[in-house]
């Protein structure tokens, strides 16, 4: 059977989503979701009366998920690979001629990872915010909306039709405008959320149009119908459904060009930076791409246009990076440049779906460690963001520190750490469908390896910089905790490729990673890869651990540098192309509409009472006069009877 | 029997009616001159049910009258209390409902 296998063409065709229904511990697959809707329900309709204990049932209803999670995990795994495609009919959600909506649940090994990380890392967020939010007073509605984030995610990726991919979808961006805009008595936290439910629209414009295109083009909407029958479709039709998921991708994931709102989006509380950026959001529109490979498959111009948006926002993000003093933002930008790199990857085709979810495995848990960690340095520093009055907190912040740097030295790539073991690959494989593409993820990674140790010296290493009434300190034990599992995965993530498990585990769903080979040997490349870094990291030692680090950010600098602070122009070009433009529009149809609109029906209306103002002096009052009126109208009629009889 | 010399005196009062309606002031004349063309219209009605032959103008002519009499009953009755509240039957002077 092997044999014959590796005999068949490598696009053979995608794989087919066909599922046994659900049986054994399957059947509760309904509940991983059920559990944090609940919890979301009871917490933001319960009112006062759960404030005592609601933050802890907002942590248990995502910790049940995340066991329900596991135990079905390991019974997946107990299966054949031909029985791990697990359907779990719910209900019919609505009909329509001959078009059906299934509320069907479809567990297989892709959801099944995702499954583990959102409520996995979901967990330990929830868990961490019971410390960071516990001086807030409105921290059980903090953890209402935490709760539907996870479960609108949740069913994002159980969902088995484009429609239901859709609710989650909707889900998701309701909740992450209610999370960033959380503080919403500042005004910039109401413009962020604002900006980020815009910017997502736009996003969704694209899963809708595609789900509708895909109606059209296959008669239904399910992963089952349209994966058996992709094949049959035009070129034209799935280069089509391929870039308008692009464009929902991009909006979810913040690429390039709707990229503009998850720098802002920081406004929000710390934990929901961390839950946006590596557990739910932005990792959704990989998904997308990935669960849609047998549309991406097939379609050389869509995926290619996945390779370059990938690619510039990789840069974009880590250029942008370069240049924030707001930690944050660092961390944002940084987000931004690893979605890139999952983006490129999915775009790669067979030989890359299964990387990005690897990769996006593994970001998932350094960048929420990195993201709690900055919340414990903020924590710890009187809420104060900007890394230029950071410096040394090493010393004061021990646990922090160490689980940074794990997460630091993940995320730059250096061996055995998770980031090294799936970004790698994604270089190479980079490297062995095209040089250009190749040559931009290694950039990236130089890049990334600058911001991020610079990230560390101004912040734990470096001199004191600190405002004397401020008084770091090491964070609780409630925030510690999940700071060090982070850390712990961070450093072990790459287990996860060892013997080529996940490839391996996702083959069936994304199809067969063809063997792609480089010139200078996949170690070859590791090296110069880990050169670049070395080299990006020696930079920012030069640049900024060996120089004093000014309280106030230098304003004689480089035009480059100006260029990245402002976010290499994304929100200008924005409002010069788009905003202001759409205003211009809006005030002339508004002009239009007030003159010449209104001024035809107004214009209708006083002509008509001119006349009648002069008509109704006829009605003057005498008697005499009507009569000679009724008179005139008689010899009227009589002349006309006269006039038809007689003619 | 020929119809034209009662058709004649019918038109010949309904004339005099209209002339009176149109040219007369006080509301009692223009009153009567009224009833004066409803009866010249009721003796048209006889003139020509009996030219034809048959009951049906004759039976118009008593519905004209019984109007006519309950018009008579109402107009009058307006006529008074105008005329007791402004000292005047004269149709120019009731001219405040208009435009």
């Amino acid at each position: 059977m092997s044999t014959a296998m590796s005999y068949l063409p490598l696009h053979a065709g995608p794989p087919v989503v066909s599922g046994t229904s659900a049986d054994g511990v399957f059947s509760l697959l309904w509940l991983v979701i059920a559990l944090p809707a609940l919890g979301a329900v009871v917490l933001l309709l319960g009112g006062r009366r759960t404030d005592r204990w609601g933050h802890w049932l907002g942590v248990a209803t995502v910790s049940l998920s995340f066991v329900l999670s596991l135990v079905m995990f390991f019974a997946l795994v107990g299966r054949d690979s031909a029985g791990r495609q697990v359907h779990q009919h719910l209900w019919t959600w609505f009909t329509a001629g001959r078009y059906t909506v299934d509320f069907t649940l479809l567990y297989d090994q892709l959801s099944a990872l995702f499954l583990l990380l959102i409520t996995g890392v979901g967990a330990l967020i929830h868990l961490y915010s019971v410390g960071y939010m516990e001086h807030d007073l409105r921290r059980r509605r903090f953890f209402g909306y935490l709760n539907l984030f996870v479960a609108s995610m949740l069913g994002l990726v159980l969902a088995s039709d484009y429609v239901g991919v859709f609710l989650g979808w909707e889900g998701v961006g309701l909740a992450s405008y209610l999370l960033i805009g959380f503080w919403q008595y500042k005004p910039t936290a109401a413009a962020a959320a604002k900006k980020a439910f815009v910017i997502n629209r736009v996003g969704d414009i694209g899963l809708s149009l595609g789900s509708a295109l895909m109606f059209v083009t296959f008669g239904s909407t399910s992963f089952a119908v349209i994966s058996a029958n992709s094949g049959k479709a035009s070129s034209g039709v799935l280069t089509a459904i391929g870039l308008l998921l692009l464009l929902a991708a991009c909006g979810k994931s913040a690429q390039f060009p709707l990229q503009t709102w998850l720098l802002d989006a920081m406004e929000g509380p710390t934990p929901v930076s961390a839950l946006i950026h590596a557990a739910t959001m932005v990792t959704a529109g990989v998904y997308l791409i990935v669960r849609s490979n047998f549309i991406f498959s097939l379609t050389e111009n869509a995926r290619t246009a996945v390779v370059v948006i990938g690619c510039i926002t990789l840069l974009l993000g880590a250029i942008i990076g370069c240049a924030k003093d707001d930690i944050k933002k660092v961390l944002a930008g940084s987000t931004m440049s690893q979605i890139g790199y999952m983006v490129l990857a999915a775009g790669l085709g067979p030989a890359g779906y299964a990387l990005a979810i690897f990769h996006l495995l593994t970001h998932g848990f350094f960048k929420a460690n990195m993201f709690l960690g900055a919340g414990s340095v903020m924590h710890g520093t009187n809420d104060d963001v900007n890394m230029r009055h950071y410096g040394a907190l090493r010393k004061a912040m021990p646990i922090t520190f160490v689980t940074f740097a794990l997460g630091y030295l993940a995320i730059i790539g250096v061996p055995p750490f998770a980031g090294f073991w799936s970004k790698d690959p994604i270089i190479e494989t980079a490297f062995a469908q095209n040089f250009v593409v190749g040559l931009c993820a290694l950039v990236g990674a130089g890049v990334t390896a600058f911001y991020m140790t610079r990230l560390m010296l101004l912040t734990f290493i470096t001199d004191e910089r600190w405002e004397p009434d401020v008084h770091p300190h090491e964070s609780p034990r409630v925030m510690t905790v999940p700071l060090m599992v982070l850390g712990a995965l961070s450093a072990l993530g790459g287990l996860l490729i060892l013997n080529g498990w996940i490839t391996d585990w996702l083959a069936p769903v994304v199809g067969a990673r063809p063997e792609e080979s480089l010139a200078i040997g996949a170690l070859g490349m590791s090296l110069v890869t880990l050169v670049v870094v070395a080299i990006g990291v020696a930079i920012a030692w030069v640049f900024v651990g060996r120089r004093p680090v000014p309280r106030v950010a230098p304003t004689e600098v480089s035009v480059f540098t100006r260029a990245a602070r402002a976010e290499l122009y994304g929100d200008a070009f924005n409002e010069e192309v788009i905003v202001k433009p759409g205003y211009q529009g809006i005030r002339g149809l508004a002009v239009f509409d007030r003159s010449t609109i209104d001024g035809t029906v107004m214009g209708t209306a006083s002509a008509l009472s001119g006349i009648s103002s002069r008509f109704r002096l006829a009605q003057n009052g005498f008697v005499r006069s009507y009569a000679l009126a009724v008179l005139a109208g008689a010899a009227l009629v009589l002349l006309a009877l006269l006039a038809v009889n007689f003619s | 029997m020929s119809v034209t010399p009662f058709i004649v005196l019918s038109a010949i009062l309904f004339t005099i009616g209209c002339v009176g309606v149109l040219t007369r002031r006080n509301a009692i004349v223009v009153f009567m001159c009224v009833e004066l063309m409803l009866n010249a219209s009721n003796l048209a009605l006889v003139t020509f049910s009996r030219a034809n032959g048959n009951l049906d103008g004759q039976v118009a002519a008593f519905f004209v009258m019984v109007v006519a009499a309950a018009e008579v009953v109402v107009g009058l009755a307006i006529i008074m209390t105008i005329f007791r509240t402004r000292r005047s039957a004269s149709v120019d002077d009731a001219s405040l409902l208009k435009y």
